[in-house]
């Protein structure tokens, strides 16, 4: 177990990576069984949420609250850090236990939707997925976190576009993803490289040291170049608001687990990365102080809470509708830290994990209503609470949750952030969010009305229940979203010690 | 001007990689054929290429290998050389930009078996016929 | 192209340097201008330009699919399994200073040597499975 522990950071990382090699290899020696790649998936996947949670118990029991691991032992900042804090091994649980969970949903969506050939390959992929997210995650190298950013973006591109078989607009949608993802990742290695010629190194907490040692570091037109590439190019990445346009399409067309799988990781983890570089590379001295960096993204995250949410009332699709209340919901995270006060933040990074379970649980029932009558149309779901009565329960909660009804997790996420608007002195930024909340309710109770209160048409299928595997993975979600709700103080008390962590400096 | 075109000529690379992103950048949004966008984004990444590679450009410097040309193998120190820490970042960039152009090149093949076509405009109009009342892609 | 006997004969001529070259650029990444990824590159435009001239069913007869996948996919655990070695062995994930070597410098020549085939060989069969993957017509003939 020592050999474990020593490396649990790099293990992290490796396992998913072996789990999607040893998928391939095992699909070239052995004929593709129905459940063996799923199987291997589903182990791989587990084994990685158990190792997560033991680094988030050595994270919390540490004496600095921070865990290094130095690849290859080269020492201090020449080599590749993993450093893994409270933001970190928060993240780390969101990114590992949606995968596993997803993966436990997948069994019947996948054979369902992607042919039987190929999918060792499916399986294998959706692995090296994961393995980029867990690396971005944990790493403390600003290089590193481009090369594992590809890595995850070039897997989901082909997640994506794997949906053809049911919808040939899924090509499109990766495609179009493709070449923005592309230019988003392109932007933040500009950004990475102009801070390379700064300071002459990768590793994020030197960096951060021979930034603050620059003279004259207001008028510094490099970084300020390099800060305005970062943000443009994050900005794309964690779907901000004129920036998400990608979103909507490659969340309605891929397989349903993938759509759960990317809905609830990828966006975080941009959140996540969006975090580092403000606030541990460039400080929030200098991106909120002594530049106005927060303008900027206030106002994005205003029109961000606002504009995508109208636009979710007005859809005819399900699955496109949850899309853009995702791009409205990230709206919510970049104005928590971008108001960069404790409280603020701590709600930023709670509704991180709170949107995490809640959206990814609605994305899981959506996709048991495809298994079951082969589209997400909102008239499919006429009727359908007495159908299939568990699924839509726990499609109905996490809609709640998305309102911030009080007992559910959206309520604390919520809470904490207008508590941050207020101390802050934004008062019309509490307003625009309460205001937001409004819109929500509206199109969770033009759905809840069409499943619950509207009578069966005639000619539509007689379906039973989601079989056992999916039910379970959804009702994973929504009880953990309705757990954390009620009992909101584990999840509280950790991002309050990561945003405490981040905002340091501050006195 | 002339004080522009004199600090213009010790940074000429920045003008150049600056010029040659921008031209990858304005083939992607204003192109319609999809092989067009593809080629676009990989002029795109060659651009940031150059602007990590000039980065690390030392006078006189070259190959930080120790030379071993003579017959009894031994060592010479070369003397002062290039950054190699750009270089090896933009080996690992231009594999991953390949790896991107693969992916966009067998997503634009489907394309291709798809719809028949793979102009863009054209692809929306057969979308729109289809698929009238919802936002095409 | 059958009726090319130009091409043809210089095919046959030129493919095995092609593949030596790329093999020499590959093991000589250390010293010289080179590496995993420009070798494997050039392994396999070796096996492309064979593909190219003689058709595609006299490039599977040397390279069948199946071979390609399974080398794809053993060049990364060759990598990534260098690096396991380096931990089962006492060290952090690729320390190379731990690998078996007698005189100094000896095991991180090691290391470096087997990370690079490994690079290597992924590089080569996957550019070759795109090439292969592209160039297919819609019935699924060459």
């Amino acid at each position: 177990m020592s050999f474990i522990d020593f490396h649990l950071p790099a293990l992290i990382t490796l396992l998913p990576l072996f789990g999607g090699v040893i998928s391939v290899v095992l699909g070239t020696l052995v004929k593709p069984r129905r459940d063996l790649s799923w199987g291997f998936a589903l182990v791989v996947s587990w084994t990685t949420l158990f190792l997560v949670v033991r680094l988030l118990e050595s994270v919390v029991t540490s004496a600095t609250g921070v865990v290094t691991y130095n690849m290859g032992s080269w020492p201090g900042p020449w080599g590749i850090e993993y450093r893994v804090d409270h933001l970190n091994a928060f993240v780390l649980l969101v990114v590992a236990g949606i995968s596993a969970v997803t993966t436990l949903f997948a069994r019947h969506s996948v054979d369902a939707e992607i042919p039987r050939d190929r999918s060792h390959i499916f399986y294998a992929l959706w692995m090296f997925c994961t393995c980029g997210l867990l690396g971005i995650t944990i790493t403390g190298d600003a290089f590193n976190v481009y090369v594992l950013l590809e890595i995850t973006s070039l897997a989901s591109y082909a997640l994506i576009a794997m949906g053809k078989g049911r919808d040939r607009r899924a090509l499109l949608a990766a495609l179009r993803y493709l070449i923005l993802g592309t230019i988003g990742a392109s932007f933040i290695l500009l950004g990475i490289g102009y801070l390379l010629m700064l300071t002459g190194t990768l590793n994020m907490a030197d960096m951060h040291t021979t930034l603050m040692a620059i003279p004259n570091l207001e008028g510094n037109r490099t970084v300020l170049v390099a800060f305005a590439f970062l943000l443009v190019g994050l900005s794309l990445k964690m779907a901000l608001f004129p920036l998400h346009m990608w979103l909507p399409g490659a969340y309605t067309y891929a397989p349903s687990a993938i759509s759960a799988f990317l809905a609830s990781t990828a966006t975080k983890v941009g959140v996540y990365m969006a975090f580092r570089f403000l606030y541990t590379i460039f400080g929030h001295e200098y991106s909120f102080n002594t530049i106005p960096g927060h303008n900027v993204l206030l106002a994005c995250a205003a029109f961000a809470i606002v504009v995508p949410n109208i636009s979710a009332i007005r859809q005819t699709e399900v699955k496109r509708l949850l899309a853009f209340s995702s791009a409205g919901q990230i709206g919510y995270m970049v104005m928590g830290f971008a108001i960069a006060n404790q409280d603020s933040m701590t709600g930023s990074i709670v509704h991180l994990f709170n949107h995490a379970a809640m959206k990814g649980g609605m994305f899981l029932a959506v996709g048991a209503v495809i298994y079951r009558l082969g589209s997400s149309h909102v008239q499919t779901f006429d009727g359908l609470g007495k159908r299939m009565p568990f699924t839509m329960l726990a499609f109905s909660l996490g809609g709640l949750g998305l309102v911030g009804f009080p007992l559910t997790a959206g309520f604390i996420s919520k809470w904490y952030l207008i508590k941050g608007c207020l101390v802050a002195g934004y008062w019309p930024l509490a307003v625009l969010v309460l205001a937001a909340s409004l819109l929500a309710v509206i199109y969770v109770w033009k759905l809840i009305e069409r499943i619950w209160f509207t009578e069966r048409p005639e000619g539509a299928p007689e379906v039973s229940e989601a079989p056992a595997t999916m039910q379970i993975a959804t009702w994973m979600l929504i009880l953990s979203s309705l757990y954390f709700g009620v009992r909101g103080e584990f999840t509280a008390e950790m991002a309050g010690q990561a945003a405490s962590f981040l905002l340091e400096a501050r006195p | 001007m002339s004080l522009f075109l004199l600090s213009l000529a010790g940074k000429y690379n920045y003008a150049i990689y600056i010029v040659l992103m921008m031209i990858g950048f304005y083939g992607v949004i204003a192109k319609r054929n999809l092989m067009k966008q593809a080629i676009s984004l990989g002029l795109f990444s060659t651009g940031l290429f150059l602007f990590y590679i000039s980065m690390g450009v030392v006078e006189g410097g070259t190959a930080p290998v120790w030379l071993t040309q003579a017959a009894d193998h031994s060592l010479k120190d070369p003397g002062p050389y290039s950054n190699a820490l750009t270089h090896v970042l933009i080996l690992t960039a231009i594999v991953v930009s390949v790896s991107t152009l693969a992916v966009a090149l067998a997503i634009i093949v489907n394309i291709q078996r798809a719809y028949g076509t793979i102009e863009e405009d054209e692809i929306r109009a057969i979308e729109e016929r289809e698929h009238p009342e919802e936002n095409v892609v | 192209m059958k009726d090319q006997v130009v091409l043809r004969v210089i095919t046959k001529l030129t493919v095995p340097f092609m593949i030596i070259l790329g093999a020499y650029i590959i093991t000589h990444g250390e010293t010289g201008p080179g590496g995993g990824f420009q070798g494997g590159v050039i392994v396999a435009a070796g096996f492309i330009l064979y593909g190219l001239v003689y058709g595609k069913p006299a490039m599977h007869t040397v390279l069948p699919q199946r071979l390609t996948d399974f080398l794809a996919a053993f060049g990364v655990l060759l990598y990534a399994g260098t690096g396991v070695w380096c931990m089962v062995r006492g060290g952090r994930f690729l320390d190379y200073a731990v690998l078996p070597g007698a005189e100094t410098g000896a095991a991180e020549a090691l290391g470096m040597t087997l990370v690079e085939y490994g690079v290597g060989i992924t590089v080569a069969t996957v550019m070759i499975t795109i090439y292969d993957m592209i160039s297919e017509r819609e019935d699924g003939s060459a």
